[in-house]
């Protein structure tokens, strides 16, 4: 090739860059590994992670059964080697994978559009408060103080250089969010009020009441749902104008925490103001059904810095999973699922509670709830982990005043012998 | 030579999920609940229309959507830009380990200390590729590390007493660019390009004032071409107050034979899912760490790794943190790919990897110059644009030859951008591409090019061979169809 090129060696192909940048010692970095040894390292680093621990963490990323057959399907090189659909007459395989998974968001949430994806939950709260501020033309937003405290956090940072004042209401006794303090942190200035349900607690919120606070002032309600398995049950936010959902829970694996998806769902009167991809039906010239990324003007690669986000993906791949997920469970398996979720952290409540721990937060919840340790959580942890078992979040980071509180989460994968013992270990060693 | 890589074979049609959906069906098993059922005082009806398969109905699904689609491992994927590589399927197993692929981004330090040592590791190699003092793994992809970078510079100016309002962006600059800038607060302000195809310098010297907080700049930038004043750049920049941000979307052109530290770059994002191997899943996902030289690293986005005892740690207590750009630690996923990546390539793997690219790229233009228009003599790197002027007055343009390329068995480039070339044809063809498989792929773009003056009309309206021709985009944006519904 470099005869071709008419060229000696590969460098005169780099001597257009100036001396200066160039690097002229080789990197160090090791010599390239075979391919058994890089399995070696990544096996040992894995075993220090607790392998073969019974985790009661969920907090935003939940242990449920991936069906097998889900990464075989996504480990076909058709999907996870291909990009963006820019090209839709050889990509209509996720093309139309995501009309579908857009419409399957809509029958989950009640909305009635959907967007292709967004990074996760957190950023797709940030980009729900934002849309809400450009469809109301206001800049305040309310939140919940129950909202997954790192989706506040998030807000924070990427709201940090725009003047958009923030207030967060508190919880009441029962877990909920104060609806007296919501209606009344409330103003003519805001664009957004955000809850979350079922909320950081698990505790399970009234959508209803909530859009009737927003709306009755004019803003909108975004709604914030961290596992979309609840929904396989629990009531949808039809009452938001925007949901913000994190679709980790389906078939997503909790990987250190990603790479996940969100979504955003809203009404369509708002689809032109909403980020991110979105999939539509189009017809080719002999008149058959196709799926072409649509209304793109929204978008910046169009519209620069005047599109609605700087977001240039939809996480096609993690939304894909959730796509195989969906229709595995289909409208039987959801809801069973759900169901039995609520089952094994009612009666992991329950067992706690015998086992004379206090439990927090009476209201209906889904399959997280908080207990308030006997001994704080530091004192007693590696005794628990002898037994091989992650007990739940201490939530001392994130609510002090909780005390020496811990969140658990117990899924459809977690048998009953392990919440039975969790509550003995929680209740006899604290 | 006669391009040949394209063949005839049966297509199969496949109906929605929920056309094909039957009441009943079921695809999944769950266990027996071992508890008692739970009590809920409000529960949904059922949720309408949603799908009903049997779990081979639900294979059969995907796999046949799954062959309507182009891949890396269907063939050359010259996406300018877009870095279309190889998939290496250890970099797949190894992010499914138990531990790594299931463990909790929560679960106590004590219990993750594998993790946070591959993030350590590829922190390192990272900052040794780039050249820069510190860096964070978090934002989730491109442009979100382009926002988190940004609003660093943005703090470290506050925190100089100088805060500002214009960033300066290139015209041949990627959207997300402004878009970010933008969103971040700032006035976006364009920067022209000269005849080189690279930063105007009388321009940048015209428009570098006492209110620009950054220039963004992405080098080589997106016509492939190394801004060979990088240094005049950056010390204008720096004179005048700001800073140089730069969008590492084109590293893998740089990896090994330049540093991005030592031209005078301020901060960078890198994108794992290009120049590091991390798949591409059909638009995402990605991940965009961002490298910062020392006077950014104190705003840096918490938790930060560091080391404690001798074991990496993560650290929250940073008072001028910018706080979390994302929930957790990042696409922790794309951190391991990428170091697996790393690691089967090795040092001198790496300097391979950028030399057969820019190798490749150069066989590519020279052997289509004379077909094709090549707008900017400069040198190329690892892309080459040319533009649809030979064709365009047949009436033959850019988005027609990739239309056209795809009956020839291949992948299009990247169509009309840069936006600063008319017409504009960005191929890369990446390390990737071996020599047979460019062949044909020129000997199918020369086959175009003449077909451009014979028969133009076989461009306007192709792809002649695909499941479906040329869709109506502009009757699917005015009343747009975005899911089905029961008729």
């Amino acid at each position: 090739m470099l005869d071709e090129l008419g060229l000696e060696s590969i460098d005169e192909l780099f001597s257009h860059i100036p001396e200066y940048c160039r690097l002229t010692r080789p990197l160090n970095i090791p010599p390239g590994k075979a391919e058994a040894d890089i399995l070696g390292y990544f096996r040992q680093a894995a075993a220090e992670c607790a392998p073969g621990f019974t985790s009661f963490l969920g907090a935003g990323a939940y242990h449920h059964f991936r069906p097998t057959h889900l990464d075989m399907l996504i480990g076909r090189g058709e999907w996870f080697t291909a990009y963006t659909p820019y090209q839709p007459e050889i990509s209509q395989g996720t093309l139309q994978s995501i009309f579908e998974f857009q419409t399957m968001i809509c029958q989950l949430t009640g909305q009635e559009v959907a967007n292709a994806g967004m990074y996760d939950g957190s950023t797709a709260l940030h980009e729900a408060c934002m849309m809400a501020a450009r469809v109301t033309g206001r800049s305040g937003f309310v939140l919940a103080k129950s909202i997954h405290p790192q989706y506040r956090e998030v807000l924070q940072t990427l709201t940090r250089c725009r003047d958009f004042p923030r207030q967060e209401v508190a919880y009441l006794a029962s877990g909920q969010v104060d609806l007296a303090a919501l209606k009344k942190a409330v103003t003519a200035e805001t664009a957004a009020v955000a809850i979350q349900s079922p909320n950081f607690f698990g505790t399970i919120e009234d959508w209803e009441a909530a859009a009737e606070i927003a709306h009755a002032a004019g803003a909108l309600l975004v709604a914030v749902v961290s596992d979309p398995v609840s929904l396989g049950i629990l009531p949808p936010p039809e009452a938001a104008d925007i949901v913000a959902m994190e679709l980790q829970g389906f078939g997503i694996p909790v990987g250190f925490g990603g790479p996940y998806a969100g979504i955003l769902a809203c009404r369509e009167k708002f689809v032109r103001s909403m980020p991110g991809r979105l999939v539509g039906e189009a017809r080719d010239g002999e008149g058959r059904r196709g799926f072409v990324l649509t209304l793109s003007t929204r978008e910046q690669h169009i519209r620069r810095e005047k599109a609605t986000s700087n977001i240039c993906t939809n996480q096609a791949l993690c939304a894909l999973m959730a796509s195989v997920y969906m229709a595995t469970y289909g409208k039987q398996g959801l809801r069973e699922l759900a169901q039995q979720n609520a089952a094994k952290a009612a009666y992991a409540a329950q067992a706690a509670a015998k086992a004379g721990l206090e439990v927090l937060f009476p209201a209906p919840r889904f399959h997280e709830f908080v207990v308030r340790l006997k001994r704080p959580l530091a004192e007693i942890e590696a005794g628990l982990w002898k037994e091989k078992i992650i007990p739940g979040l201490g939530l001392k980071r994130y609510y002090p005043e909780l005390g020496d509180a811990l969140l658990v989460c117990a899924t459809e994968i977690i048998p009953r012998e392990k919440l039975d013992q969790l509550a003995k270990l929680l209740g006899g060693a604290a | 030579m006669k391009p040949t890589r394209a063949s005839r074979h049966i297509v199969q049609n496949e109906d929605l999920l929920f056309e094909a959906s039957s009441p009943g069906k079921k695809g999944y098993q769950l266990p027996e609940l071992d508890v008692p059922p739970a009590h809920l005082p409000a529960t949904r009806k059922e949720i309408p229309d949603f799908p009903e398969l049997s779990e081979l109905e639900v294979i059969r699904h995907y796999t046949r959507l799954s062959t309507w689609n182009y891949g890396v491992d269907t063939g050359i994927y010259p996406l300018g830009s877009c870095t279309m590589k190889y998939n290496a399927r250890v970099n797949e197993a190894v992010t499914r380990i138990e531990g790594l692929g299931d463990g909790h981004p929560l679960q106590p330090e004590a219990l993750s200390r594998g993790a946070l040592r591959i993030m350590h590791l590829l922190s390192q190699q990272l900052l040794e590729i780039t050249g820069m003092d510190a860096i964070t793994l978090q934002p989730a992809a491109g442009a979100q590390g382009e926002l988190t970078g940004i609003l660093l510079v943005r703090e470290a100016l506050k925190a100089r007493g100088d805060a500002r309002k214009r960033v300066l962006i290139p015209d041949s600059a990627h959207g997300t660019n402004p878009a970010t800038a933008a969103i971040a607060g700032y006035q976006v302000e364009n920067l022209k390009s000269n005849a080189a195809g690279t930063v105007d310098m009388a321009s940048l010297e015209r428009q570098m004032t006492a209110d620009v907080a950054a220039l963004m700049l992405t080098n080589p930038n997106t016509l492939g071409i190394f801004e060979e004043d990088i240094h005049r750049i950056a010390d204008l920049v720096h004179e005048r107050g700001g800073m140089l941000y730069m969008d590492g979307a084109n590293m893998n052109a740089l990896v090994g034979r330049s540093r991005p530290g030592d031209f005078g770059v301020d901060v960078m994002h890198l994108n794992l899912h290009k120049t590091f191997s991390t798949p591409h899943g059909g638009g995402g996902p990605g991940a965009g760490p961002v490298a910062v030289k020392r006077e950014l690293e104190p705003f840096l986005p918490i938790p930060v790794l560091t080391t404690r005892d001798g074991q990496p740690a993560l650290e929250y207590e940073r008072p001028r943190t910018i706080g979390r750009v994302r929930a957790f630690y990042g696409n922790f996923g794309m951190f391991t790919r990428a170091l697996a990546y790393i690691m089967a390539n090795g040092c001198d793997g790496l300097l391979q990897t950028t030399e057969d690219a820019v190798l490749n790229a150069n066989y590519i233009r020279k052997k289509l110059e004379g077909s094709y228009a090549l707008p900017y003599p400069t040198p190329s790197m690892h892309e080459v644009i040319f533009s649809d002027a030979l064709q365009a007055p047949k009436g033959v343009h850019t988005g027609d030859i990739a239309k056209r390329l795809i009956d020839y068995g291949f992948h299009p480039y990247t169509v009309s951008f840069p936006l600063v070339v008319r017409g504009a044809l960005m191929i890369e063809p990446t390390e990737s591409a071996n020599l047979p498989e460019m062949d044909e792929f020129i000997a199918a773009m020369k086959a175009i090019a003449e077909e451009a003056q014979r028969e133009p009309e076989t461009l306007t309206s192709a792809p002649h061979t695909t499941k479906i021709s040329r869709l109506d985009e502009v009757a699917a944006a005015r009343s747009p169809v975005l899911r089905w519904k029961k008729i």
